[in-house]
């Protein structure tokens, strides 16, 4: 902020929030960037919403602090806040009609009458509801009742625009083509988005950066780029598109490389910076995953083909490792299959693994559980 | 003939000549007030001839139109009462919870379930034990015991499927909680607080037994006068009244009706 870059129009700071004893929100902090579509991903349950009402004003933190541009909000009443929500049921209300439920926020600031009816028509226009100012919202679809909800909370001008899954209950076409809409809006409006899902897939496509959740903590903020290429921790890595996981420690360390050792084999990493002995987590994507007859050096990860399955463009192919634990690969379509049974040995090319360091004990020893896999030599590697 | 797409069930002539039968028990009685209300013979046996002088001359009683004036004074009053205190007991329930909430919510039905009796005398024993004595004020306290009940369970019901998010939504736009309640709140739940209202009226302007025990020497109200003329006699300007008050019960209820119809459309 001091160099000038991007203000920061919501600052989360230590935020706390239980309920009935059980914590919703721990020590959560987080910056929003004025203008950018920030979005909140979780799993139901994860604090995402809780975080949102705690911006709006519906919920109070226990600790921590919230500011909105600069000023901390605490004990400010939702209207007294400069923020607006979309809610997923879209919470119209059913007895004004479209102008007035838009008109709604801007009646209680008292803006003048002409003005209102500019603003109320030319937002109504940018939803792509005009002429439908005389409707009751009983008399329209959810798609349209969405749009109303999204005029209705933008035609004030909020600091930012707090979006809690308003798409959660259209269906997926519908879903799909509000998603454009809403970044182009976004976009064209320069207004904050904070915008709440669990659907992964709208996080990835529609947002500038994404905080995911996960049982009331912030597991990492990043681009989506970055959430997908490099989670940090295994949450992430499983819960943003498909991830195998592989569990290990850090045998040995080398100067420009790690030597991992896993239940079902060794892999050579070139990463630095971890410490004999360590656990580690492996997260590979399954378009990243490799077989092959023929061993490659640095890995001696092996395993049978289980299954095929073709979907469309890509083959997936499901690799039982000796642990009993399944690996999927992808491979393009045009790719010669390996016949279901084969011995395969498995590596990845150098940069397409993630390696993070687990919280958790060493809690049994890797080596002795190790399997050997019959028809296949198990030479050490390190 | 153009055929109906759905066509009504029809009525067998058997069902046809029951449910005569039974609005012929509910209704006869009433057609043969008013119908004696018009009749110029002072007895209720024969029916003379048409006449209105029974009306005109139920005008000239200035103790009837006193306790007329009376009747509808308490019943707007109470009723006003019990509309604003039901309304604000219901939204207590909806929105807070607190220890005891059963029974407090519970204990607002006693005054509907216990005898009528018991509870006249139950008020006015406590008038009397302090003291206060039985007037206009008495009258109207003891109508909205009896009659705040209903307006508590009719706004209940209305806030039973109201979703809470929409008092959220005008929250956040702005409003502040008497701003929410007036444009949002209220509006949503008054089909509920309207029909709590009409029962409430037509509760308070029926009543016999509490009015008997609570109404001063000079707050009589209209059926406790009717209960006094009766005593000697149900002479045909009594029916008369009946009939009048007969008349206005029938336009409050198509009133209420009208009213909540157009309500609920709008919702």
């Amino acid at each position: 902020m001091a160099n000038g870059e991007e203000r920061v129009i919501v600052r989360l700071t230590n935020v706390d929030k239980s309920f009935d004893n059980e914590k919703v929100v721990k020590k959560l902090n987080l910056d929003v960037k004025e203008g950018e579509f920030l979005t909140m991903l979780g799993p139901s349950g994860c604090g995402k919403t809780t975080t949102l009402r705690m911006i709006a004003g519906f919920e109070q933190p226990d600790e921590g602090e919230i500011l909105l541009g600069g000023v901390n909000v605490e004990g400010k009443k939702p209207n007294e806040r400069d923020v607006n929500t979309v809610f997923q049921n879209y919470a119209l209300f059913p007895h004004m009609n479209v102008f007035d439920n838009v008109a709604f926020g801007l009646v209680e600031k008292k803006v003048k009458k002409e003005e209102i009816h500019t603003r109320v028509l030319e937002m109504l226009k940018l939803v792509k509801l005009d002429g439908m100012e005389k409707r009751m919202p009983s008399q329209m679809s959810g798609g349209q009742k969405q749009r109303v909800g999204i005029a209705r909370a933008l035609v004030n001008r909020p600091k930012v625009l707090l979006l809690d899954e308003p798409l959660g209950a259209l269906d997926l076409k519908l879903r799909k083509q509000m998603q454009g809409e809403l970044k182009h809006l976004q976009r064209r409006l320069g207004i904050t988005f904070l915008y709440v899902t669990h659907d992964q897939e709208e996080a990835l496509t529609m947002s500038d950066r994404i905080a995911i959740m996960n049982s009331g903590i912030l597991e990492q903020v990043g681009t989506p780029e970055e959430v997908y290429n490099q989670p940090q921790t295994k949450f992430v890595a499983d819960f943003i598109g498909e991830s195998n996981i592989l569990e290990g420690y850090v045998e040995h360390v080398y100067e420009d490389a790690i030597g991992v050792t896993m239940e079902s084999g060794k892999a050579r990493i070139p990463e630095t910076g971890y410490e004999s002995e360590e656990m580690v987590y492996l997260c590979v994507r399954p378009e990243n995953l490799k077989l092959d007859t023929k061993p490659h050096e640095g890995f001696s990860l092996r395993g049978r083909v289980r299954e095929h399955i073709f979907v469309g463009s890509i083959n997936k192919t499901m690799v039982e490792l000796p642990n009993g634990q399944m690996l999927k690969a992808e491979t393009p379509a045009e790719d010669e299959l390996m016949p279901v049974g084969t011995p395969v040995n498995i590596y990845w090319n150098p940069g397409k693994v993630v390696v993070m360091r687990t919280k958790e004990e060493m809690i049994y020893n890797i080596i002795e559980r190790s399997v050997q896999i019959e028809g296949m030599p198990n030479d050490p590697i390190f | 003939m153009i055929k109906k797409r759905r066509k009504a069930r029809e009525f067998g002539p058997g069902a046809v000549a029951y449910a005569c039968l039974i609005y012929l028990f509910l209704y006869l009685p009433i057609f043969v007030v008013i119908a004696f209300s018009f009749n110029s013979s002072k007895m209720n046996i024969v029916f003379e001839h048409f006449t209105v002088e029974w009306y005109f001359k139920m005008f000239d009683n200035r103790q009837l139109m006193q306790s007329f004036v009376n009747t509808i004074i308490v019943a707007g009053i109470s009723t006003v009462l019990s509309v604003i205190i039901g309304t604000l007991c219901a939204l207590g329930l909806y929105k807070f919870e607190f220890r005891l909430k059963n029974v407090i919510s519970s204990s607002l039905y006693i005054p509907i379930v216990i005898p009528e009796l018991v509870f006249a005398i139950a008020l006015l024993a406590f008038f009397s034990s302090l003291n206060i004595p039985m007037s206009m004020v008495t009258l109207v306290i003891a109508h909205v015991t009896f009659s705040m009940p209903f307006v508590v369970i009719t706004v209940r019901a209305r806030l039973a499927g109201f979703d809470h998010s929409i008092e959220e939504a005008a929250r956040d736009l702005g409003a502040n909680g008497f701003r929410t309640f007036w444009r949002v709140t209220l509006p949503m739940i008054s089909p509920g607080v309207i029909s709590g209202g009409m029962l409430a009226l037509t509760m308070s302007l029926d009543d016999v037994v509490v009015s008997f025990f609570t109404a001063g020497p000079e707050s009589t109200t209209l059926p406790l006068k009717i209960l006094g003329m009766v005593r000697k006699g149900v002479s045909p300007d009594v029916n008369a009244l009946s009939t009048l008050m007969i008349v206005g019960t029938i336009a409050i209820l198509l009133t209420s009706n009208f009213i909540q119809e157009r309500l609920e459309k709008k919702l």
